[in-house]
């Protein structure tokens, strides 16, 4: 992070914020092409498998640690290998506006 | 964009626009139109209580006596939800000028359509919007001519329209709906681009369209009164690019640029018929929506033809569906697959040739008249904008007036 420029309002997502999605995004099934996708104000977004598992923890109650740690053992992975995943996607998503902490 | 579309290797983001020029940009291994688009536009009307000389709607704008019944505008809502379609944007000219919107938007509701209002805001109530926002609707684009009040209100020709709108806009954040800001730029507000940015923040709005005017109908027949310089167009890009990086998390800035100063052309619509429809008012489905000004296109009707039948099978979208239809130099380029050649109208409207390279390609034969007259014309004083109404529509669809502007050269 060193160097960049932080913006008032911006979220930095660490291991204790607790993501949620806001109301305005839709996250849907999309059979036809067989993928889920994430609907936003004229952007769809293509989260692949880790996202969508990702995505459905974020509730606004589970920290990004506990979001890591269910993901850990349901993958049978290191969990500091998925907290930096999944911190690194939350925080691309962060900065689109696509999570809320 | 690229930066968006490559994301961080587990989520991928493809913007759906309802711009001409952007329409779908994604990633190019993706096959994102299987069997349908994944963005439709819809123009419910085109009615307008405003008159900017830069509308995207046709110079032959559409009666409401043709325009589409609710009934029609919900099966169309209801096949697009079946064929896969993902986004709609409920558009016009005007659209909170039908009536029947509340039950245009239930039923791109229950499609499961996301759906997008764009609107100039002027005549919406908060009454109307809070029930439009019960019925499902997802999200609303609010266009602002300037900053500047009172220049604001000569662009659009409105007066007392910028208060409306920041009413309206206060209104969408305050029933928890996203809003974007929409700023059609040009050379009589181009210097306000840095201050667009901060009423977007002030105003809570998720993103902001920097809309650079793109040259086609109303837009081309005003060149003159809009096309800013190179000078400018440049600094509003580093501005923009600037803002972005400070605003990140905060603000999505999304930036349609001016091809004319560009040395390659914009992947138009992302790609003919790949990912993109429009619909007229009256039912005609268009690949997009200057299409109509090409006159070897033949048009379906939702009212005649099923919508998938359509995308799949119309004239239309096949004409240039692909990259067989290209004559060189874009045959044989290696960018034919990254920018599709460009414009198909911009080529119509400048080279009377629909299958030529956009002229807006530095490998255009014509690429160096089009820009030169451009940068004359942006050089000198602004002629009194030609305004979008039913009377210079009359006026400008005479057939002298639609001679192609450097077809002899």
């Amino acid at each position: 992070m060193s160097g960049e420029i932080q913006s008032a309002g911006r979220l930095i997502v660490d291991r204790q914020t607790k993501p949620h999605l806001p109301t305005y995004l839709k996250l849907r099934n999309d059979p036809g092409r067989g993928r889920w996708v994430l609907l936003a104000p004229e952007r769809v977004l293509t989260p692949d498998q880790t996202a969508v598992a990702v995505l459905k923890l974020c509730d606004g109650e589970r920290t990004v640690e506990e979001i890591a740690e269910t993901l850990a053992k349901e993958y049978s992975a290191p969990v500091a290998i998925i907290a930096t995943d999944v911190l690194d996607l939350l925080q691309g998503l962060a900065d689109k506006g696509y999570i809320k902490g | 964009m690229s930066e968006e579309i490559r994301g961080n290797g587990h989520c991928e983001t493809v913007v759906v626009d309802d711009e001409p020029t952007t329409g779908v940009a994604g990633s190019a291994t993706e096959a994102l139109c299987a069997l349908a688009p994944i963005g439709m536009l819809t123009e419910l009307t085109h009615r307008c209580p405003l008159q900017c000389s830069y509308c995207s709607n046709p110079l032959e704008l559409e009666r409401a006596n043709k325009e589409l019944s609710t009934e029609t505008w919900c099966s169309v809502m209801s096949q697009a939800g079946e064929m896969g379609i993902l986004q709609v944007h409920l558009s016009g000219g005007e659209p909170t000028a039908r009536k029947d919107l509340e039950e245009i938007v239930s039923a791109a509701s229950k499609a499961g359509l996301y759906s997008n209002l764009i609107t100039a805001a002027v005549t919406l109530n908060r009454a109307r919007l809070e029930d439009l926002a019960k019925r499902g609707l997802d999200h609303v684009q609010i266009s602002f001519q300037d900053v500047d009040a009172e220049n604001a209100e000569r662009i659009g020709a409105y007066p007392g329209a910028t208060q409306k709108k920041l009413d309206v806009a206060k209104w969408v954040t305050e029933l928890g709906l996203p809003l974007t800001i929409n700023a059609p730029i040009h050379r009589q507000n181009i210097h306000n681009v840095g201050r667009y940015i901060d009423l977007a923040v002030k105003l809570g709005a998720q993103r902001l369209e920097i809309a650079h005017v793109q040259y086609y109908g109303w837009a081309l027949l005003n060149r003159a009164a809009l096309i800013p310089t190179y000078d400018e167009t440049l600094a509003s890009i580093e501005l923009v690019e600037r803002e972005r990086e400070r605003l990140k998390g905060v603000l999505t800035i999304d930036m349609v640029v001016p091809d004319y100063y560009a040395k390659r052309p914009k992947p138009c619509m992302g790609g003919w018929g790949k990912g993109f429809m429009n619909i007229t008012p009256a039912g005609k489905v268009l690949p997009c929506h200057a299409a109509e000004t090409i006159p070897s296109l033949q048009f379906d009707n939702v009212q005649d033809r099923k919508l998938l039948d359509i995308w799949l099978n119309g004239q239309a979208f096949n004409a240039f569906r692909g990259t067989d239809w290209m004559k060189e130099p874009c045959r044989s380029c290696a960018f034919k697959d990254i920018d599709f050649g460009g414009c198909r109208c911009q080529a119509m409207a400048i080279t009377a040739d629909p299958r030529n390279t956009d002229p807006a390609c530095a490998l255009s034969p014509y690429h160096g008249e089009m820009v030169a007259l451009a940068r004359a014309e942006a050089s000198k004083p602004a002629p009194a904008f030609v305004y979008r109404n039913p009377r210079n529509a009359a006026a400008a669809t005479k057939p002298a007036e639609r001679e192609p502007a450097l077809a002899d050269s």
